[in-house]
């Protein structure tokens, strides 16, 4: 027996012997026993009932920590199987094979990921038994909110809204063709959501993944039976085809070329993500694309179905938020870089050093404030839109939560999600900040500087 | 009223873990920590889908063994107890068919409910199959003394 093996047995107290008995029907016993690593030995005390020396045993050591009101934690098991020799008065176990599960060492939401494969095939074998497809369920609801990774939908929310705000600061302002807009932008941003959910899936990326989190890993619908890929390839095409309807509508009712060629760059970067020939994020160009389609080509977009032109500071104004949205995909990426790595996802994080990843998220947080800061001083975006500093102290947590826990995915949630409403919070403070100079300019005959 | 020993009753309703032996593929013993439940007549224990391997032999070969030993996981109980017996499987919806125990897992284990409503983050946890354990012959040690041979009962219907 291998001596890691008999270590973790030794710190448990006391451990059961099963065998089959000549009736059938297991027996059990708990026993003392002492290890000699070293040695490779486990020998176990004599017990009231005799132990077998004829057949194969298992043997057990568990152990669990109550906690009252709540139930218990400390989980932890080490099974062995073989079988044992007399040596004096003790028994010794001889050839074992092992298997246990410690949460300490692999947290249970790995665990439960791990054997996803299990529940598929049992349920695969009930339904064969019973003629009718035995699922898990969820209700539609949840379902479709996990499918589509609808709360996700905020990084096409805050570009969108700054688009308009910035139109809106010109004058220009449609609040139908303002809904529209959010509504194609949303259904391509579903489109992309669930089409990266079975590329990764056919690519096995997301199978080769046991560490999803809320943030990264994909929707997992596919993984755990909820929906099949077709199923979830029909999802994607149908809210492509809404969200390029919808765009085409926009660009005939608005006549504008610009919006045309913004909303053919959009959906191409949006499929061409993760489908095939392109495969951008597989090539390393992941974070770019992302923040390009969720930054100038969203913030662009909105303002082109406004004003029926494109404008540098919109292009300007997008900066930031591109920036924002690439280092949420950034930090998400980490927890996933392993089962990137392995499904040939050439991410930031698979590519860069730990130091590297770590420094290069504070070096893009810092570029995205400056760029806002100086447009926002030098007066080419409105000077309000400086409130959206005070989303800086955000960065610094999510930079020191990189730091700490780069290698816990699920204590790199926390991280994750401050990452997530750092884009969120700049992204509405920017869009404030254009509020605040529209109001001013609407209400008051001569703002003062500080609010244009 | 159960015919169980009166200290294998409350190692039962105390226990917050067990060890159940099933009768693997091969006719090997295979042994997985569970939650014992105890309504009195019948041991109850609930199983996902995930970790079903344990269903299946039960479904091949229902002759099964529960072990108590453990008394930091009953209360600071010392005795120690093995209990044979036969045991089915309950999963005509395992979706929700396994809420029949609910009043008694939520007894032992209270953090089951925040769980469940976790339940669209761990749909595959909570798609779950009952195991029911028919106690036919227990065997039980006083203090713990394994050493000792020890005590044995028989289900009325056995002996």
């Amino acid at each position: 027996m291998d001596r890691e093996t008999l270590e973790k047995l030794a710190a448990y107290p006391r451990l059961i012997v099963a065998w089959r008995g000549d009736d059938g029907y297991p027996v059990q016993t708990a026993a003392r026993f002492r290890v000699n690593a070293s040695k490779g030995e486990l020998r176990i005390e004599r017990t009231g009932l005799p132990l077998p020396a004829d057949r194969e045993v298992n043997i057990v050591a568990s152990h669990i920590r109550p906690q009252p009101g709540v139930g218990y934690d400390q989980r932890r098991y080490l099974s062995l199987w073989g079988s044992l020799a007399a040596e004096g008065d003790e028994m010794v176990l001889r050839s074992a094979r092992s298997w246990g599960w410690d949460e300490n060492v692999t947290p249970f939401f790995e665990y439960v990921e791990r054997s996803n494969r299990q529940a598929k095939r049992y349920l695969g074998q009930l339904s064969r038994e019973r003629g009718v497809p035995v699922k898990p369920r969820l209700s539609p609801v949840w379902t479709f909110l996990l499918a589509t990774r609808l709360p996700f939908l905020t990084a096409t929310v805050v570009p969108i809204l700054l688009g308009v705000a910035v139109a809106a600061k010109e004058g220009f302002f449609d609040i139908g063709f303002a809904v529209l807009t959010l509504l194609a932008g949303a259904a391509i941003h579903i489109g992309l959501n669930v089409a990266n959910d079975v590329f990764d899936t056919l690519s096995g990326a997301d199978d080769a993944n046991y560490n999803p989190t809320q943030f990264s890993g994909g929707s997992r619908v596919i993984q755990r039976g909820l929906l099949s890929l077709r199923q979830m390839a029909a999802i994607s095409a149908t809210a492509y085809a809404v969200g390029a309807g919808l765009g085409l509508y926009l660009v005939i009712e608005r006549e504008s070329v610009e919006l045309l060629a913004i909303g053919v760059i959009g959906v191409l970067i949006s499929v061409f993500y993760t489908a095939p020939p392109l495969r951008l994020v597989h090539r390393g160009l992941g974070e770019m694309t992302t923040g390009i389609g969720f930054g100038p080509v969203m913030v662009m977009g909105a303002y082109a179905v406004q004003a029926q032109k494109l404008s540098a500071e919109a292009l300007i104004a997008s900066v930031p938020v591109a920036i924002m949205i690439a280092l949420v995909l950034y930090v998400n990426e980490i927890p996933d870089r392993a089962a990137d790595a392995s499904a040939g996802k050439r991410t930031l994080p698979v590519r860069m050093s730990r130091e590297a990843v770590t420094r290069g998220f504070l070096l893009a947080a810092v570029t995205a404030f400056a760029i806002l800061s100086l447009a926002a001083v030098s007066g080419i975006i409105p000077r309000p839109t400086l409130l959206a500093l005070l989303a800086a102290p955000l960065a610094f947590k999510v930079y020191q939560g990189i730091r700490e826990h780069y290698e816990s995915p699920y204590e790199l949630m926390t991280a994750m999600g401050q990452n997530v409403q750092l884009h969120l919070m700049s992204g509405l403070l920017l869009f404030g900040g254009y509020m605040v100079s529209v109001l001013a300019t609407e209400l008051l005959d001569s703002p003062p500087g500080i609010l244009t | 009223m159960s015919w169980l020993p009166a200290p294998v009753d409350e190692l039962l309703r105390t226990a917050l873990v067990c060890e159940l032996t099933v009768v693997g593929r091969r006719g090997e013993p295979v042994t997985h920590p569970l939650i014992p439940l105890w309504d009195g007549e019948r041991i109850y224990m609930t199983s996902s889908v995930l970790f079903s391997k344990k269903l299946e032999h039960i479904k091949r070969d229902p002759k099964v063994s529960v072990s108590i030993s453990d008394p930091v996981a009953c209360g600071g109980l010392t005795d120690t107890c093995s209990i044979q017996g036969d045991a089915r499987i309950i999963e005509d919806d395992p979706h929700e068919t396994w809420e029949l125990v609910m009043p008694l897992w939520r007894a032992k284990e209270p953090a089951i409910d925040f769980f469940l409503k976790k339940r669209f983050a761990l749909p595959l946890f909570f798609e779950r199959s009952v195991i029911e354990i028919r106690p036919k012959r227990v065997l039980w040690w006083r203090g713990g003394d394994t050493a000792q041979a020890p005590r044995v009962a028989t289900a009325p219907e056995e002996a």
